[in-house]
């Protein structure tokens, strides 16, 4: 009775991911979607709490198991609500790691299960019944290859995911030194040869098998680092994407060893959804995913725009005219950027715009797709400052808005509005759509040095005639225009 | 060979289960608009954390002097709560902001 309850519950769960998928992907129904596949999320768990049988026993350890529901449950409310909304992206990818680093824990365990029933079979047996489990252990290889991808794919996606966090927050910096891919690639071909080799020989000898099993978690562990380390920081949310379709796989690895139905459904479509998700975040930005993982994008390009031409001289605007030009403009559209999310001026930005609109200017906001870090991201800190979604127009309106527009503040924004990728066939971000801001008729730029973007091309919108500088940090340029202006 | 053939045999059920999750789950987001890519990585975020179900299971069939077992799967089950609770809680703050959004 309780199994049978407990398959349906699986099935409801199973049906509430995909439902919870489908409807997270659009923005109508995404809220509700979130919610109904939690809903799924918790009846699988307290369905598997109390009618889970082993060889027909229900489960025990209670205390325990309500103590880690507790602690983790207390831990990650806190963190997710504390979290800023700028700091979103580390915030899921720490998330992603502590799911890598359960399926991992999980195989060590049934890892350990197995060795030791496999060193009892050399001990004098005289349980019959463990001799037949025993029997069953020994003919079953291919548990122990789940159990190692599962251990493999979780210990990675749990390093990586940690490396990438540290990027995401100044703490861990890029890092690639020459060999690197033969490295990576020694220390996978290793992983797999060792998996291989234990496969073979953990029935015979056991203990052989466990050390091998250790070392090939601490190199999976290793590979994850080196994995991660040469990418660059800005291309941090298509690695967390990647890495979360790993801890899927690695989820839906448990779900084969339990043979868990919920498990495999929700792990298999985390890894097939997150994989053509990663794919569609590095088409907005106009990259292959080969490009990403083998970095050799911002390096390569720099040297070559180095070479290709010789840059012009820009200009600067000091902040009172900048805000005189603001101020006097019929039409503002302010074109936020990375240089806005690492600043938090988000606040900024709105106060600024109302200002502006108490003067009579009509502000808006030109969004990239792909600007900020994470696509979507300058929409959700908008949205964060309360500026109203009307406001916000996508590239297309936005393009067909800037020939009409008086001026245009760009916060901290740089690749997603270089006329190369429309004018210049050898740049490495041809062809990516672009916000066509020289259409308007001054364009003030906001930046924190003359640097270049994560594309790591020169950008020729800074030497235009019409273009200004306005060199300092976004909150602080912003919140120093908002006093100009008032005294206008 | 004939091993591998009689593992495949064995489990082809849960390998159906595999390759047609595979496709729902291209099918299902191929048309997502980038807006939402943020949000639909943290909520697939939080759907991979149902490996908690795992860890919950090794924790449950622990025997009492098994403190491998024991240690290792609390620490999962810890680990696995804060991906399904934080990712859910998280992936609920990012989508609250879009409301304003219908019109």
């Amino acid at each position: 009775m309780g199994s049978s309850i407990l398959s349906i519950i699986y099935l409801i769960g199973s049906v509430t991911f995909i439902l919870g998928l489908k409807m997270l992907s659009k923005p109508d129904t995404a809220r509700k979607g979130n919610l109904v596949a939690a809903a799924g999320m918790s009846l699988a768990i307290l369905g598997t709490i109390f009618l889970y049988r082993v060889n027909d026993a229900p489960l025990h350890n209670y205390g325990w198991i309500f103590a880690g529901l507790a602690i983790g449950g207390v831990i990650g409310v806190l963190s997710a609500k504390k979290v800023k909304m700028t700091a979103m992206p580390e915030m899921v990818s720490m998330f992603n790691g502590m799911g890598g680093a359960c399926a991992a824990l999980i195989s060590i365990v049934e890892f350990d299960h197995i060795i030791k029933l496999i060193k009892n079979l050399y001990a004098p047996v005289t349980d019959d019944h463990l001799v037949l489990q025993l029997l069953e252990t020994t003919a079953s290889r291919g548990i122990v290859v789940i159990i190692l991808l599962s251990l493999i794919i979780g210990a990675v996606s749990c390093a990586g995911s940690i490396i990438a966090w540290g990027k995401l927050t100044g703490k861990v910096k890029d890092f690639s030194f020459g060999g690197q891919h033969f490295l990576n690639l020694g220390v996978l071909a290793l992983l797999i040869g060792l998996s291989v080799w234990l496969t073979v020989i953990f029935p015979t000898a056991p203990a052989t098998g466990s050390i091998i099993f250790y070392v090939i978690f601490l190199l999976a562990l290793f590979y994850g680092v080196l994995f991660v380390l040469p990418i660059g920081g800005a291309d941090m949310p298509v690695v967390i994407s990647l890495l979360n379709s790993f801890t899927g796989v690695a989820a839906a690895c448990g779900g084969f060893l339990y043979s868990n139905p919920v498990m495999l459904t929700g792990g298999i479509l985390v890894g097939s959804a997150g994989t053509i998700l990663t794919i569609l975040m590095c088409k907005a930005m106009n990259r292959s995913l080969k490009n990403v993982l083998i970095g050799s994008f911002g390096g390569g390009a720099t040297g070559a725009a180095a070479a290709g031409k010789e840059q012009g001289s820009y200009k600067e605007i000091s902040l009172n005219d900048a805000a005189v030009v603001l101020a006097y403009a019929n039409k503002v559209i302010i074109v936020p950027g990375y240089g806005l999310a690492v600043a938090q001026a988000q606040h900024a930005c709105h106060e600024l715009e109302k200002q502006l609109e108490d003067k009579g200017v009509e502000v808006k906001y030109a969004i990239h797709p792909v600007a900020g870090r994470m696509p979507g991201h300058m929409n959700v800190l908008l949205a964060e400052a309360d500026v109203p979604y009307e406001k916000l127009l996508e590239m297309e309106d936005a393009n067909a808005e800037f020939p009409t527009t008086d001026a245009v503040l760009i916060l901290g924004a740089n690749d997603v509005v270089n006329p190369a990728a429309k004018n210049d066939p050898a740049s490495p971000i041809y062809g990516m759509p672009i916000l066509e801001v020289e259409n308007a008729k001054v364009v003030i730029v906001n930046k924190r040095s003359m640097k270049p973007g994560y594309a790591g091309i020169e950008n020729d919108l800074f030497f235009q005639p019409k273009t200004s500088m306005l060199f300092g940090d976004a909150k602080k340029v912003l919140q120093d225009l908002l006093g100009a202006i008032k005294e206008v | 060979m004939e091993y591998i053939l009689s593992f495949l045999h064995q489990h082809i059920d849960l390998i159906y289960i595999v390759i047609l999750s595979v496709f729902l789950g291209i099918e299902v987001i191929s048309r997502v608009p980038s807006v939402l890519h943020t949000p639909l990585m943290s909520g697939a975020n939080a759907i991979h954390g149902v490996v908690i179900i795992g860890a919950i299971i090794v924790m449950g069939k622990a025997e009492a002097d098994n403190y491998l077992a024991l240690i290792i799967g609390f620490l999962a089950v810890i680990l696995g709560t804060i991906n399904v609770v934080g990712g859910f809680v998280v992936t609920d703050r990012m989508l609250e902001m879009f409301k304003g959004k219908k019109k």
